[in-house]
């Protein structure tokens, strides 16, 4: 997987290219630990050349989601077909914000 | 029907996921289903090496196999770890707020989802979980 960042004023946007799945959620993980610091107010996380997400992929997102509802707000874009059937299926449509 | 042997681990993955593709693009299946199946294998193999033969290690064995009418790609999974029926779990909670969630059970879930079958035997000595996904 590879994940493009770019923080400008507060936003910063990670667009991942590849598979967010049991080998590539810890890189995720790392990055969002540490790039999310307090003065991010807005996460985005563009999934446009994102393939497939599994559960462990899944998991790196709730808890961004949960650290984002304290100091702002998260937003996922351009998630293909196979990773939007994957959020309505967990439930995740309903505690992520999708665009 | 083809198979592969690999060690029981996460990192051979990528490993099966590219032999089970492999089958799939001779068979001109969509990139949807495709992605679909990889997310199974991910969360299956995952489950193997975590828990088959923690603290050790082992192998595992993974058998694609081609049915017809309708055509059907069957993927089984054997290890000869601890008996472990992964399908024996209760269904996660999917309703709960953000705050309750945890991600438990979630991987399997989606398998059972997303597939068109599911099964689990534990014979001989191992465990046999098989997938089979319509074209």
């Amino acid at each position: 997987m590879t994940i493009t960042k770019n923080t400008e004023n507060g936003m910063l946007t990670l667009a991942l290219e590849g598979r967010l799945d049991t080998n590539t959620a810890p890189e995720l993980e790392k990055e969002i630990g540490e790039d999310l610091t307090v003065d991010v107010q807005t996460l985005i996380l563009d999934l446009k050349d994102l393939e497939y997400i599994s559960s462990a992929g899944l998991r790196v997102l709730l808890a961004s989601q949960k650290k984002m509802n304290k100091q702002g707000n998260m937003v996922i874009k351009n998630a293909n077909d196979m990773i939007m059937d994957v959020f309505q299926v967990t439930g995740f449509i309903d505690i992520l914000t999708i665009e | 029907m083809k198979e592969i042997v690999v060690e029981a681990t996460i990192e051979s993955i990528p490993k099966v996921t590219a032999f089970v593709d492999e089958q799939l693009e001779q068979l001109e299946c969509p990139m949807k289903t495709q992605m679909q199946v990889d997310m199974a294998i991910d969360e299956l193999f995952s489950n193997i090496a975590y828990y088959a033969y923690n603290p050790e290690t082992g192998s595992a064995t993974v058998r694609v196999e081609v049915t017809e009418n309708p055509l059907a790609v069957v993927i089984t999974f054997i290890d000869n770890g601890v008996p472990y029926d992964p399908l024996a779990k209760e269904d996660p909670d999917i309703t709960l707020s953000i705050e309750e969630r945890g991600i438990g059970g979630l991987g399997i879930y989606m398998v059972k989802k997303t597939m068109d079958d599911v099964s689990y035997e534990y014979k001989d000595g191992q465990n046999i979980l098989r997938i089979k996904k319509n074209i």
